[in-house]
């Protein structure tokens, strides 16, 4: 059993018909209830939604202060190679993208670190582009030896691994896995993974599986909005995370709303998918799933994202960087997309602060962690 | 008779102990603690970072507290014995509130690896304060490995729900040789009360002080209503009927 088959299954409903069927009545039903079903997840992703937009997100909130209090946890992404073999159509680090791919050397590593966790950055997001010739499990590592010097808690968002490739990093230090699937629709998932190991739906489906299997602590999913029907892609993720909680009790699978940003090769969203779309998303989220973290990226602006904090969102990432060496190095690589947000961790802090809500920065002391930590 | 309430061979004269996460600003603790008086506070040790001089929770937290550091996000013993001897390294004392949870959905303690890291590290000399789901037969391992009060849930963490396992509770209470503190679930004074009342020896609050509009007014009211069930308990809570009764109706006649 793998979610693929849930997937399969869930695929041949009727959402059109559904979504289009649901009455305001449903609808308020659903904001008296506790506990949501599948259906009603559906029902919140739905056109009738709209007008009671305002009523959800007071419940979204609550619910959130309630779980997770006034508080935003903040990671910083750091790219350590843009190497990349495949072709996907909305990414700068494609391999049809002609510019100098960079890859950080361990000194280099130890610069971007330094800089990183001088600004206070404790939890850290490893990223590379997909090449099993430039960024290994064994650079990965070397990586992960170097970064636990500075940070107490590492995650890795890199190509898909198998699941005794995860255990070997978990044992280096590694705390969780982000994996998005980019796009729930296998049909529209082979239009926009043209070449390449990215290309085989079903391992990267299998993939936040693999990672709780590998007893990972964190595992976090998403689909990028505005490659297909966002309503539809948001609740297969919903589903998703519910399908790895039930069977991982012990695994927190946390979720992403990434969206389409510009970025190198011109690509323009299959998909609009407004704001208005996109709190309704969130909210979808939330009110599902109370009490899974929710990661807001910096692909969002700066004004919407502090619209955001109290809707539901648990993590954001603050003054990052998408290029490889952006931390550091001066003009070393190409970003992968745009960042909206470009404050910087000071900047962040201060505006939850004025939010009413309260950066933090350590939420785990990973494994080898000095005592002083 | 003195109403002493000893943990650890401490003597406290509060029975309200009070958490240190969700609160929307750091800032608050101080206020919170003096309002409402209490003495012992609990600390997530893996949000503690002594490195870093602005976002340090400890700089909050006056000298004479005692602190409570708890292993939150462990999910198993050997994970929350690393914690504990982590908060001891770091200079933040022998107590520690042991919790080890590996359901990431109710957040329910884990009893089986609660038991393992309570004997593990009263025998490295810890105070060791376990919060788990409450279970007659487990409370009674843990008093017996060591255990210095045991913390039974009142419901979920964070949950809000109250006082919901109080049956369980009450007979923790009447068999438990150490301390019962009851720790997470209760959302509002009346039932931090009802547990005191049910003769619990002290009650943990969070969430319902740290979400609340005002933490300061919410932790000194949570501090009243705890002292008042405790004077409830210690006056005898009288029993309790539907009907109203006459004072003797039985034996009046005999006046």
């Amino acid at each position: 059993m793998s979610f693929y088959h849930v997937y399969k299954e869930l695929k041949l409903f009727d959402f059109e018909g559904f979504l289009n069927s649901v009455t305001s009545n449903d609808i308020h039903r659903i904001m008296h209830k506790e506990l949501l079903n599948e259906k009603d997840f559906l029902m919140l992703l739905s056109p009738a939604v709209e007008e009671y937009l305002e009523e959800l997100a007071q419940k979204a909130h609550q619910l959130t202060v309630q779980h997770f209090g006034k508080t935003i946890q903040l990671f910083n992404p750091i790219y350590i190679s843009d190497h990349c073999v495949n072709h996907c159509t909305y990414c700068s680090f494609s391999v049809i993208n002609q510019f100098k791919r960079q890859k950080l050397t361990m000194e280099e590593v130890d610069r971007e670190a330094k800089n990183l966790a001088s600004m206070g950055i404790k939890h850290i997001l490893i990223l590379t582009g997909e090449s099993k010739l430039h960024s290994s499990v064994a650079y990965i590592k070397k990586t992960v030896e170097v970064l636990k010097k500075y940070f107490s808690s590492i995650s890795i968002e890199i190509n898909p691994l198998d699941t005794a490739e995860y255990k070997e990093l978990k044992e280096a230090g590694v705390d969780g896995v982000t994996v998005y699937q980019e796009v729930y629709n296998e049909d529209v998932y082979r239009d926009f993974h043209v070449k390449g190991p990215k290309r085989n739906y079903r391992y990267r489906l299998d993939t936040p599986e693999r990672g709780c299997q590998a007893g990972l602590r964190s595992v976090n999913i998403g689909s990028l909005l505005g490659l297909d029907n966002w309503r539809k892609e948001v609740f297969f993720t919903g589903m998703h995370a519910v399908y790895l909680q039930k069977k991982y009790i012990g695994t927190e699978i946390g979720l992403s709303l990434p969206r389409i940003r510009p970025h190198l090769g011109s690509f323009k969203p299959r998909s609009e998918v407004d704001d208005k779309a996109f709190v309704q998303s969130l909210i979808a989220l939330r009110l599902f799933l109370p009490r899974s973290g929710i990661t807001l990226s910096t692909r969002e602006s700066a004004v919407f994202r502090d619209h955001l904090i109290p809707l539901g969102v648990t993590k954001m990432s603050a003054g990052a960087s998408t290029e490889v060496g952006g931390y550091s190095l001066e003009a070393l690589g190409t970003n992968q997309f745009e960042i909206s947000d470009e404050r910087g961790v000071r900047d962040i802090c201060d505006a939850l602060y004025k939010k009413g809500y309260q950066p933090v920065f350590k939420d785990w002391i990973q494994s080898s962690c000095p005592p002083v930590l | 008779m003195k109403d002493e309430l000893i943990i650890g061979g401490v003597k406290l004269n509060n029975r309200l102990f009070i958490g240190t996460g969700k609160f929307h600003n750091d800032g608050v603790i101080p206020d919170v603690i003096k309002r409402s008086m209490v003495q012992v506070i609990t600390v997530a040790m893996r949000r503690v970072d002594l490195r870093s001089s602005e976002e340090n929770i400890m700089n909050f937290i006056s000298k004479d507290m005692i602190l409570l550091p708890n292993t939150s996000g462990a999910r198993t013993a050997e994970e929350a014995v690393r914690i504990a001897k982590l908060a001891r390294a770091a200079g933040l004392g022998d107590w520690v509130k042991i919790e080890v949870i590996t359901d990431q959905k109710y957040l329910l303690p884990d009893n089986y690896e609660t038991l393992k890291a309570t004997e593990r590290l009263v025998k490295e000399g810890f105070v060791v304060l376990p919060y788990m789901s409450p279970d007659l037969v487990v409370a009674k391992q843990l008093e017996e490995v060591g255990a210095a009060a045991v913390m039974p849930l009142g419901s979920p963490i964070g949950s809000n729900r109250g006082f919901r396992t109080k049956e369980l509770v009450r007979i923790m209470i009447a068999e438990s040789k150490v301390p019962i503190v009851v720790d997470a679930g209760i959302a509002k004074p009346s039932e931090a009360c009802e547990a005191m009342e049910l003769g619990a020896d002290a009650v943990l609050v969070n969430t319902a002080i740290a979400t609340s509009n005002n933490p300061i007014d919410m932790a000194e009211a949570f501090a009243n209503s705890v002292k008042a069930g405790r004077t409830a308990y210690l006056s005898g809570v009288g029993a309790t009927t539907l009907e109203a009764r006459a004072s003797s109706p039985l034996t009046g006649f005999l006046t």
